[in-house]
């Protein structure tokens, strides 16, 4: 049982925790997810730690609700206690000897983006944060970003924040203007992932792309997070969640994260009813 | 006089068309009748063969004796010296091939039914013994096992008993290791699982579940961090094998230890469910194995059409003969000779249909099973939309990869030395899965209880 320390909503539909595990916080580092249960008989789902405070004890988790169980998980408050959260799983993110990157986040994707783009800064990397949001209204960590990185570029799909247009067309822009990046490290949908990677592969741009498939245990035992990787299979919960991004089967990945979409539409449903009902009864 | 019957009292079970609609447990058990019955088939031989062919040795013919006496408690003590999981192992453990297969009764007809006393007499403890069990006095050392499986449960237990210390630490949420996430509810309950872990904490051990070790805490810091005098390593064979064809990565192909956690330890298998599952309508199982026969029969329970697809034939079956014929009972398809060459889907990459090759047997390879071969133009396509491969695991590299001097095979299996379960690491011992490779859990259990006296010494001499 894990306790919620804080609890900050970003935006309508993302929501940040900072949740207390000694263990977890003393391990972790930028690229390793959690996986957690809300509560008895729920179901197992990783997360990427957004961040960590060793001496606080505490591991931060930035989801956006999307099925049935990040919907339960939204329903708890500070103090509240969750269920079962193990980790840190997967390896880290390499950044040793890197000088410039740009790290190219998308949505959500942007809770991992920034751990990574802190890091990198940190250690005197120069980082140029680019970071999209459909809109507005659902910009997160922008402040974050600003503190973490050397250049930030905000991009959105209808120019309500930023530029107008997609993360790509920002990171064509900076590498035809000019800019050298030992890697590229992007973190975001998966479609937006195979457009970063088909860019920079063209310039010969090493990049790295952070993979969130379907898992279970996190531990190599049930073999649910497979994908292709230049031809091999790999598991992502320990080979991963990062990989060469210009060996990824993209649109694999993209299939297999849809085989529980309508069980998984189906159970949101459900939820949204369930919880419905607890509110009108209050 | 002892009961001349040649054959076994039959195992009751459910009816095969109704529990394959199911997963309410398949044998129901003896009644205390049928238990007198078949212990008095027993001739308490003085070489008593039996208890050679299991491999912790119980004292078969005494247990018997005191179930045909009707002292079912006197029964389960004398099984207890010997055994920490009767429960589990009356029900899992391939008697045919051990104990049983020893059995002078077996010459003339067929064996005393040992299996399925020794279940009986635990289920009988279970359900009759009041008295908790009682935490023994600390001798002040503590051990760490790590992994809650058969191997760990058992180290776990002998080393309580003499007053250690012990935590088991388990990656997943819940303690029993494959005997909650792989073995299915219809052959092994998982109450009886929480039963023989409720005794391990009362008996004071410490049970710390989500925590990975390799990744959470290593082995090195439960050693110097923690205080732990002494590890066990019974992190088991958790990673499954693919057969590297085509398709093998589209929507609706499981790995069986996806297919089957899911179902068990995520009861994926009730309405009620946040676990998604796919419900096939034709399910194939590749594999010949316990574990493609468990897969298989709750794919059969989730109402689909099931094949097992397996590259020889009925009689090379490394299933136990009980499961085959409960599969077969229950309607699944036996594809002998069989061999997949790839797997094909639809346009949104959901499985369609496996190409496969029926195959011959050839000569015998090292293992002295005969090889299968390939029949030229023999290919053909089996439309199914679901794919099981049951094809065996290998051990978790966690742990190897996150301790130093921790002598492995080139395959990943830990060596140890075979009478202590000693590690090339001084106080680290090992056992089970993560030691043989995939094998059965009285091995692992044994090998839990070996390594069980063996830290008793280590730590004596301390």
């Amino acid at each position: 049982m894990n306790r919620i320390l804080r609890k900050e909503v970003l935006n309508p539909s993302v929501t940040l925790m900072e949740v207390e595990a000694p263990l977890v916080a003393k391990k972790a580092e930028p690229g390793q997810f959690i996986i957690l249960r809300v509560d008895e008989d729920g179901e197992r789902i990783p997360l990427t730690v957004a961040d960590f405070d060793r001496e606080a004890g505490s591991i931060t988790i930035i989801f956006q609700v999307v099925g049935a169980t990040t919907r339960k998980l939204n329903q708890l408050s500070e103090g509240d206690f969750i269920h079962d959260f193990v980790g840190p799983l997967g390896r880290a993110t390499h950044t040793e000897g890197l000088k410039k990157v740009a790290v190219v986040g998308g949505g959500v994707g942007c809770a991992i983006a920034y751990p990574v783009a802190k890091k990198l800064h940190q250690q005197g990397c120069e980082v140029h944060a680019i970071v999209g949001f459909r809109n507005r209204e659902l910009v997160i960590l922008e402040e974050a970003f600003e503190t973490a990185s050397t250049k930030l570029v905000r991009m959105s799909d209808d120019g309500s924040w930023g530029e107008k247009g997609l993360v790509t067309d920002a990171l064509k822009q900076l590498i035809e203007s000019g800019e050298q990046y030992d890697e590229v490290i992007t973190i975001g949908p998966l479609i937006m992932m195979k457009f970063v990677c088909q860019l920079t592969k063209q310039y010969g741009i090493k990049t790295v792309a952070s993979m969130n498939p379907i898992m279970i245990d996190g531990t190599g035992m049930c073999g649910g997070c497979r994908l292709t990787v230049g031809g091999e299979t790999k598991f992502a919960c320990v080979d991963g969640p990062e990989f060469d991004g210009h060996l990824i089967d993209f649109d694999e990945a993209m299939a297999r994260s849809a085989t529980y979409r309508d069980f998984e539409h189906h159970a949101y449903e459900e939820t949204c009813n369930l919880f419905k009902g607890v509110g009108e009864n209050a | 006089m002892p009961n001349m019957a040649p054959e076994k009292n039959p195992m009751p079970t459910q009816d095969p068309v109704e529990r394959s609609r199911n997963f309410d447990e398949v044998a129901l058990g003896y009644t205390a009748e049928q238990a007198i019955d078949e212990a008095q088939r027993c001739l308490n031989c003085k070489h008593k063969p039996c208890v050679g062919g299991c491999p912790v040795k119980i004292h078969i013919p005494a247990f018997i004796e005191q179930v045909a006496k009707g002292d079912f408690e006197a029964a389960y003590q004398i099984i207890s010296e010997a055994s920490s999981l009767p429960a589990v192992c009356g029900r899992v453990c391939p008697q045919e091939n051990q104990c049983e297969s020893k059995c002078v009764r077996g010459i003339k007809g067929e064996p005393v039914a040992i299996g399925r006393l020794e279940r009986f007499v635990a289920d009988w403890h279970n359900a009759n013994a009041t008295e908790p069990a009682r935490k023994p006095a600390s001798n002040g050392h503590k051990v760490a096992v790590v992994g809650s499986g058969p191997s760990g449960l058992a180290c776990a237990g002998d080393l309580a008993k003499k007053g250690y210390e012990v935590t088991v630490f388990e990656a997943l949420h819940l303690a029993g290791g494959v005997l909650v996430y792989g073995i299915p509810e219809f052959r092994l309950p998982k109450a009886i699982v929480q039963k023989e872990v409720d005794t391990l904490i009362q008996l004071g051990v410490k049970v710390e579940t989500n925590v990975v070790i390799g990744k959470t805490i290593t082995i090195d810091e439960l050693m110097q961090e923690y205080g732990f005098e002494a590890v066990f390593i019974g992190s088991g064979a958790g990673l499954p094998k693919f057969m590297r064809i085509p398709g093998e990565n589209l929507k609706g192909v499981y790995s069986a230890n996806e297919f089957l956690t899911r179902i068990n330890l995520m009861k994926a298998y009730r309405p009620d469910s946040h676990t998604p599952i796919q419900h096939g309508k034709r399910v194939a199982v590749v594999g010949g194995g316990n574990v493609a026969m468990d897969a298989a029969r709750c794919a059969r329970r989730l109402g689909a059409e099931v094949s097992i697809v397996y590259r020889r034939t009925e009689t090379e079956l490394p299933a136990r003969r009980e499961e085959v014929e409960h599969a077969m009972e229950e309607g699944i398809q036996f594809r002998f000779l069989t061999n997949p060459l790839s797997i094909a889907g639809d346009e949104q990459g959901w499985v369609t249909s496996m190409r496969c090759q029926q195959m011959t047997l050839g000569e015998p390879d090292a293992s002295g099973r005969r090889s299968p071969v390939a029949v030229e133009g023999s290919e053909f396509d089996l439309p199914v939309d679901c794919v099981i491969m049951a094809l065996g695991t290998s051990p978790n590299p966690l742990i190897k990869a996150t301790t130093d001097g921790l002598e492995t095979q080139r395959w990943g299996g830990i060596v140890v030395e075979e009478e202590t379960g000693r590690t090339s690491r001084e106080g680290i011992y090992a056992g089970g899965d993560a030691v043989t490779g995939a094998a059965t859990v009285i091995l692992a259990m044994g090998a839990g209880k070996t390594a069980a006296t063996a830290i008793d010494e280590y730590l004596s001499k301390k």
